[in-house]
């Protein structure tokens, strides 16, 4: 069981810009704005990057909305177990 | 996946549940994870993973479950009158939670939100807990970075990105800002906190996923008519 310290490199150069490229590319394929252009169309590290954490803040905002509704709705369904057994038996 | 099977206990407290269940887990993980590593890579796993119609109903399941929890918790404590603000909180917390188990302990981000609840839970109990659900998991990590770039030579593809060498301070500024987002990658390197991210993304499209259809299944069944079948 080694630690993992050794093996974390903190310094940029030591990782290849290859590595940065294949990574950022599978990352590219995730974000629906990009995604929606031709593939080929080669686009910037920075720029996917960027887009990467709008959207990462964009889902956390409609999980922060989501959650806000879904204890709204659990305030006013809740009365009792026979609805929440309803419903988990509803999603199996 | 037979350790489906224990999730259908009534957890009594989520978060010593989970500390159980992870202890249980923990060799199984770590000796089945050298295998796994050799044979699919992270990213083609978390692919099929996470957008799969099973793991979106595993999550479901778990979140209803955190839900109840929830909602006793919050009527046991009547005192402090809980704000609309609060509940959604905790709402939001629970739904984390119940995403970083559905992780399965693999990635850095599920295992600092699970870290997170139960240093916050044993704070005043003994210290060293935290740490011992972290480490053994560290070495399926250190397996995975060590084996990058033999994956990576054999799925050549065309770059589709572009990296000037002029900025590559720009590039590592914005993955450190990445980093901060993603829970628990704060102070990671560079590739880790980019695989990290692409897991992260798809677990949170799935739990936004997920959220919307219970919220549609909870207002259509408070409005009084028959909700629709799940897909």
């Amino acid at each position: 069981m080694s630690s993992r310290r050794p093996r974390q490199s903190s310094s940029a150069s030591s990782i290849s810009d290859d590595q940065i490229i294949d990574l950022v590319g599978k990352l590219r394929q995730f974000l629906p704005e990009i995604r929606e252009r031709r593939r080929s169309e080669k686009v910037s590290a920075s720029k996917v990057l960027q887009e990467t954490c709008n959207y990462i803040r964009k889902l956390h905002r409609e999980v922060d909305n989501l959650s806000d509704r879904l204890s709204q709705l659990l305030d006013s369904v809740d009365e009792d177990s026979p609805e929440a057994a309803v419903i988990s038996s509803l999603l199996m | 996946m037979a350790s489906l099977i224990s999730d259908n206990e009534p957890p009594t407290s989520i978060t010593t549940d989970l500390v159980r269940r992870k202890k249980k887990k923990r060799s199984s993980v770590s000796s089945a994870a050298s295998s796994r590593t050799s044979a699919a890579s992270i990213s083609g796993e978390s692919n099929t993973r996470w957008r799969s119609e099973k793991q979106q109903r595993i999550y479901s399941a778990k979140l209803i479950q955190a839900l109840q929890q929830v909602r006793l918790n919050s009527s046991a404590a009547a005192t402090s009158s809980p704000t609309a603000q609060k509940r959604g909180r905790a709402v939001r917390e629970a739904a984390d939670r119940a995403l970083a188990v559905s992780a399965r302990g693999r990635t850095l981000w599920s295992r600092a939100i699970l870290a997170n609840r139960i240093k916050l839970k044993f704070r005043k109990q003994k210290r060293p807990r935290a740490p011992t659900t972290a480490i053994p998991n560290t070495t399926v990590v250190s397996v995975n970075s060590s084996n990058n770039n033999n994956r990576w030579r054999k799925r050549r593809v065309s770059a589709v990105v572009r990296l000037n060498k002029k900025s590559i301070p720009v590039v590592n500024r914005k993955v450190r800002v990445l980093g901060r987002l993603v829970p628990g990658c704060g102070k990671e390197s560079v590739p880790v906190i980019l695989e990290e991210a692409t897991d992260y993304i798809q677990a949170l499209e799935m739990q936004v996923r997920a959220m919307n259809s219970l919220v549609e299944l909870l207002s259509s069944y408070g409005s009084g008519s028959p909700p629709p079948p799940p897909i």
